[in-house]
C-alpha cells in the first residue's frame, strides 16, 4: 500500500532523511521510532506530500505522491503532530469542512460519516463547542476524527497519543487496533510500550537512516536480558552452581551479581525448564527464580545512543 | 477547481467568527466616511459626487487591506494548519484562490456597506450615477489587487506583523508612484519616464473609474497585478 524508496531530504547542509526504504501493507501497523530530530516527522510529511523530497519516491497504492498528489491525498488520512486544527470552528463545522473537501457530495452520506467519527472518537458531547476551548485530549481526538472521516486505506499518524492521559491513550489505541484490519497504518511515537502493545512491525530511525525494521518480538530479542534468568539459592555455593550451569551447552554466560546468579542463554532460547531440572538434579535449593521483564528501552538506547 | 468553494466558505465565515472582523468593518466605515466629510471637505465642495471619497480610497486600502490580508497565509503557517490543509486533496492554487476570494468578498462587503454615502449624495443633490457606479466597480477591483499583494507578502512569512509591514510598503509605493506630489518632485526627469513610473500606480489607473470611464488598460493593470501576485503566492507555497 505504501512504498518508500530511497527517500532523501536535505535542509541546507543537514541530511534530515538519508536513504529511507520501507513498505507497509494493508493489515500492518508500522511503528516509527526514533529520537527527536531523527527524521520521523519529515519522512511522514514526505509520504503525505506536504514536504517535497530531495530525491527518492513514495508510492501510495502504486501512485507517485509527487506526480499524483491529489489522488494520493484522497487515499491517505493524516494526523499531524500536535493536531493543528482551525481553532475558531466548532467540531462539527470543522468536520463538515473536511467532508466538503474530501468530496462528500451527498448530504446524508456526509452526515452519517460525521456521526460515525463522532461516535468512534467520543466527540458527541463537544460537537458544537469551538475547538480552541477543548482540552488537549479532545483536540487530539478531533485531529484523529478528521484523519479517518473518509475511511482511507492508508493512515499516517504523527504521535497520535502524545499528551493524552492513560485512559485516553488506551482508547485511541483501541480505535487504531480496530481499524487496522484493512488499512496500512504508520504511526510515530516516543512511547515504547505503545509499540509492543499496538504495532505489527517497528522501524527505528536515527540520523535520517533506518537502523532496524522488524517485528516488536524480534526487536525485543535484541535485549541482552531476553530469556535471561535471575536465581537465588538457599544454601548452595554460588561459585559451584555458576561453574555447573556454565558448562551446559545451551548457556552463553552466567554471572554472580549481588548474591544472585544471572544466567544468559545462547541464541536467546528459553532455558527455564533446563535450569530448573539442573538445579533439581544437583539438589541446589532455589529461593527465588525470576525471568527479567524485558522492554524495548534498552534495545532502543543501544541502537540510537 | 471544485475545492475552491469549501475553502472560500471556511475562510469567509471565518472572518465573522472573530470580533476583529466587526471592529475592522466599523473602523473602515468610520475612517472612509470621516476622511470624505472632514479631510475631503465634502460639504464645502457643494457638489453631489463621491469623487473625494474615491480619492481617499487608495490611501485607506493601503492600511486596511494589508490588515485583512496579513493573516491569509501567515496565520496558517504560524498555527501549522497549512500542514493539515495541504495534506487534504486540495491543489495549492485552489487554496490560494479560495482564500483570496474570501478575503476579497469580505472587503467588498465593507466597501458596499458605505452605501449610506450614496443615499447622502442622492438626497442632497442630483448626482451623475455613472461615475459613482464605475467608481465602486473600480474600487472593488483595486481592492482585489491590494489584497493579492498581501496574499503574496503573507505567504513569505509566518509573522503577521512582518507581512503587514511589507505589504504596506509595497502598496504604498504603488500608490505614491501616481501621486501628484511625487510626480512634481521628480519633474526634472523626462516626461516619458514619469509617465512610465506613474503607470505602475493604483491611483493612476483608478482615476478613470472614478470619472466614469472603464478603460481596458486600467482593467488590465488591476487584473494582471492580481494575477501575478497570486501566481507568486502559489509558487512560494509550492516550494
Amino acid at each position: 500500500m505504501i512504498e518508500v524508496q530511497s527517500l532523501h531530504k536535505r535542509y541546507g547542509t543537514i541530511n534530515a532523511v538519508n536513504g529511507v526504504n520501507f513498505e507497509v501493507n494493508r493489515g500492518e501497523i508500522l511503528g516509527f521510532l526514533g529520537p527527536n530530530g531523527a527524521g520521523k516527522s519529515t519522512t511522514m510529511k514526505m509520504i503525505t506530500g506536504f514536504v517535497r523530497p530531495t530525491s527518492g519516491t513514495v508510492l501510495v497504492d502504486g501512485l507517485d505522491v509527487q506526480e499524483h498528489s491529489v489522488p494520493v491525498k484522497e487515499r491517505i488520512g493524516y494526523m499531524p503532530e500536535n493536531g493543528p486544527i482551525y481553532g475558531e470552528m466548532t467540531v462539527v463545522e470543522f468536520l463538515n469542512f473536511i467532508a466538503d473537501i474530501r468530496g462528500f457530495s451527498d448530504p446524508t452520506q456526509k452526515e452519517d460519516a460525521i456521526d460515525h467519527v463522532c461516535d468512534l472518537c467520543r466527540l458527541n458531547s463537544v460537537r458544537h463547542q469551538s475547538i480552541e476551548t477543548l482540552s488537549k485530549g479532545y483536540k487530539q481526538r478531533v485531529g484523529f476524527a478528521q484523519a479517518v472521516l473518509h475511511d482511507p486505506p492508508a493512515l499516517i499518524l504523527d504521535e497520535p497519543t502524545d499528551g493524552l492521559d492513560p485512559n485516553q491513550k488506551k482508547e485511541v489505541r483501541k480505535i487504531i487496533r480496530a481499524m487496522a484490519k484493512d488499512k496500512a497504518i504508520v504511526l510515530s511515537t516516543h512511547i515504547l510500550e505503545e509499540v509492543t502493545a499496538l504495532c505489527t512491525r517497528v522501524i527505528i530511525i536515527a540520523n535520517g537512516k533506518v537502523i532496524a525494521d522488524e517485528s516488536p518480538e524480534s526487536l525485543l530479542q535484541r535485549n541482552k536480558h531476553f530469556n535471561a534468568l535471575c536465581i537465588r539459592f538457599e544454601e548452595a555455593d554460588l561459585e559451584v552452581v555458576k561453574k555447573g550451569i556454565k558448562e551446559l551447552p545451551e548457556i552463553a554466560n552466567a554471572e554472580i551479581n549481588d548474591g544472585a546468579l544471572e544466567v544468559f542463554p545462547k541464541n536467546k532460547q528459553s532455558i527455564d525448564n533446563l535450569i530448573l531440572k539442573t538445579c533439581r538434579d544437583n539438589e541446589w535449593a532455589i529461593s527465588h527464580f525470576e525471568k527479567r521483564p524485558v522492554g524495548l528501552d534498552e534495545v532502543f538506547w543501544e541502537l540510537t545512543a | 477547481m471544485t475545492q475552491v468553494l469549501p475553502i472560500f466558505k471556511r475562510e469567509f465565515f471565518g472572518y465573522f467568527r472573530s470580533p476583529v472582523a466587526y471592529v475592522f468593518l466599523i473602523v473602515f466605515l468610520v475612517v472612509s466616511s470621516g476622511l470624505t466629510f472632514y479631510v475631503g471637505q465634502f460639504f464645502d465642495a457643494r457638489v453631489a459626487s463621491l469623487s473625494t471619497f474615491f480619492t481617499m480610497q487608495p490611501w485607506i486600502y493601503t492600511f486596511f487591506i494589508s490588515a485583512v490580508g496579513m493573516r491569509l497565509w501567515a496565520e496558517e503557517k504560524r498555527s501549522g494548519t497549512w500542514e493539515l490543509l495541504f495534506t487534504l486533496p486540495v491543489r495549492i492554487r485552489e487554496a490560494v484562490i479560495g482564500k483570496y476570494l474570501a478575503g476579497w468578498a469580505f472587503i467588498t462587503t465593507g466597501i458596499l456597506l458605505t452605501f449610506p454615502l450614496l443615499l447622502t449624495v442622492g438626497y442632497l443633490g442630483d448626482p451623475d450615477w455613472g461615475p459613482i457606479f464605475t467608481g465602486y466597480f473600480g474600487s472593488i477591483l483595486m481592492a482585489g489587487s491590494f489584497l493579492a499583494v498581501c496574499s503574496f507578502t503573507s505567504a513569505i512569512t509566518k509573522n503577521q506583523v512582518i507581512s503587514f509591514v511589507i505589504s504596506v510598503v509595497i502598496n504604498l509605493c504603488l500608490v505614491f508612484l501616481g501621486w501628484s506630489v511625487l510626480t512634481d518632485l521628480i519633474s526634472f526627469l523626462p516626461v516619458s519616464w514619469i509617465d512610465a513610473l506613474s503607470n505602475f500606480s493604483y491611483s493612476t489607473h483608478f482615476e478613470g473609474f472614478s470619472r466614469g470611464m472603464v478603460i481596458f488598460e486600467d482593467l488590465a493593470f488591476f487584473l494582471s497585478l492580481s494575477f501575478i501576485s497570486l501566481l507568486l503566492t502559489v509558487i512560494i507555497l509550492e516550494r
